[in-house]
């Protein structure tokens, strides 16, 4: 009996570890914007489905697989990261705090129906032979895509946290964060700063939006419902902390394949926004939040 | 011997959220004076060092620094003239270590390629900063703060400092010691330009001094003289 049960909950653990990869993915820039500039990018689904759709593009029109796409989307994401901080966002900060934020709405309603209009509301996803090839024993079958995202997710954390703690750059970009006023007085360009930060977050953005591709089928709609996803991960994380990001990603896996497991599919994200309504309602900062 | 001019301020008008803050300012600052700058809460004198470093832009008048205008600069490109601002309050960087602190000081591309040896000075000056240079600035005391402020400061290789309150909130034992890294500053040749409340203790250290009132600029001259005017001494020595 004992083993059986061991048998069957080591699926939904795997799987809720390895998901929570993907989540994490998503939410790493999320978290990274509003770390240095407070400002929740309400466009950020959207700009992870951009990347999914560039790779959708680039593997049914040219055959290119999507994670050598990542090789011209990452550049171009970055490109439009910093143009759209430099060029709409630092503007609107300049006028009140509540300005770039409806500029983030405009971007994401904006990518949406350019999304909607060039690929219509149909299901697309990015179907490689490794995405749907799967690993393990027994009963116990995991996909690749799941591994993948972990891994991948893994690998941005890791980056950005050495880039955060090491380069000048991402030094002043935690600077900045703290405290913007004595940044500009150390002789830091903060809007400059700024525009890197937001670059960055859309080079997550590219990655996550590849492996989200790779893992499930996405509409044009999709950048909402993940953006959802995401935030819950930063909720229970901590708005800013990239290990609490990862972890909370984990977490929230966890919490929808387990709840699935033992209340049913329908359940899942019951399970799972359960547990943000509790990290909000015990530890608001988050678990790794200051 | 007549020192040349450093800071040439003319003539500030500044609003700040549609008040008048400065009215008609100018001040000068000679090469390795230094300058205290003192007045009531509220007179001015922070909003002044902001105007000078760029953080608030002025509605009227100039600023020359070595003979070049610097009124339109942003802060960051101040900071590359040679002014260092070391704010009201001390703000250093909560969750950076102290050594993150002072590396960020070097920022701006002249000092980052004197970075070593500025930090080889700074950790002279102030050793209990090199003994805690892997805590978190927020870890330090009030006044190893404000040392980490000056140090942080002193990484951008400044010509002239903007010293703001540096003696607020700290013990008078500590005030001691912020002021004798003050005097070992300027005997490294650097330029003050000093902002207190302690008006005493600032007119001690100055050569010249400013007073400023609701704005203006009321009096100035050498400490000396000013400490022979009626209504400084009424004002602030109480005699």
């Amino acid at each position: 009996m004992a083993s059986e049960f061991l048998a069957d909950i080591t699926t939904p653990l795997i799987m809720g570890i390895l998901l929570g990869g993907l989540y994490a993915l998503i939410a790493l820039g999320l978290s990274l914007v509003f770390g240095v500039m407070k400002l929740i990018n309400v466009a950020h689904g959207d700009l992870v489905l951009f990347s999914s759709y560039f790779a959708y593009a680039a593997l049914t029109m040219a055959g290119i697989d999507p994670i050598l796409s990542l090789v011209i989307g990452i550049p171009l994401l970055f490109v439009m990261g910093f143009a759209i901080q430099k060029y709409l966002l630092s503007r609107a900060f300049a006028i009140s705090m509540e300005a770039p934020l409806i500029i983030a709405f405009g971007i994401s309603l904006i990518f949406q129906n350019f999304q909607q209009i060039v690929w219509s509301p149909m299901s697309r996803g990015l179907t490689t032979s490794y995405a749907l090839a799967s690993f393990g024993t027994g009963n116990v079958r995991v996909p690749f895509a799941y591994l993948l995202d972990f891994i991948a997710a893994l690998v941005v954390m890791l980056l950005l946290r050495e880039f955060l703690s090491r380069t000048y750059l991402g030094k002043a970009i935690n600077a900045a964060s703290q405290d913007r006023r004595a940044a500009q007085l150390m002789g830091i360009n903060t809007g400059r700063v700024y525009a890197f930060a937001f670059a960055i977050s859309m080079v997550t953005a590219a990655l996550a939006g590849v492996f989200l591709g790779l893992t499930f089928p996405f509409t044009p709609q999709s950048g909402v419902s993940f953006l959802i996803i995401a935030f819950g991960v930063v909720i229970i994380g901590g708005l800013g902390s990239m290990l609490g990001t990862f972890i909370g990603g984990m977490v929230l896996g966890l919490a929808q394949t387990l709840g699935g497991y033992f209340f049913g599919a329908a359940a899942q994200m019951l399970c799972a926004y359960s547990i943000v309504i509790i990290v909000l309602a015990v530890r608001p900062q988050g678990i790794f939040g200051r | 011997m007549p020192q040349k001019t450093l800071l040439k301020i003319s003539n500030i008008d500044t609003f700040y959220g549609g008040i008048q803050a400065l009215w008609d300012v100018s001040l000068e600052v000679k090469s390795k004076e230094i300058v205290a700058l003192i007045g009531a809460n509220g007179s001015g004198k922070s909003t002044l060092l902001d105007v000078i470093s760029g953080l608030i832009s002025p509605a009227k008048g100039s600023i020359e620094f070595e003979g070049k205008s610097i009124t339109k600069l942003n802060p960051y490109q101040v900071v590359g003239r040679g002014i260092s601002h070391v704010p009201e309050g001390r703000r250093v960087f909560p969750e950076l270590s102290v050594l993150d602190n002072l590396i960020l000081g070097s920022y701006n591309r002249t000092a980052r390629s004197r970075k070593e040896q500025n930090l080889t000075i700074v950790y002279e000056l102030f050793p209990i900063l090199e003994e805690r240079r892997n805590q978190l600035a927020k870890t330090l005391s009030g006044g190893e703060q404000q040392m980490l402020a000056l140090g942080r400061g002193l990484m951008s290789n400044p010509k002239l400092m903007l010293l703001d309150e540096m003696s607020l909130g700290l013990a008078p034992i500590v005030i001691n010691n912020v002021y004798k890294a003050l005097r070992k500053i300027r005997e490294r040749g650097i330029t003050i330009l000093l902002v207190e409340q302690n008006v005493r203790r600032s007119l001690d250290e100055a050569d010249r001094a400013y007073i400023m009132e609701a704005g203006r600029v009321v009096l100035s001259g050498d400490v000396a003289d000013l400490r022979k005017e009626k209504e400084v001494k009424k004002a602030y020595f109480g005699v």
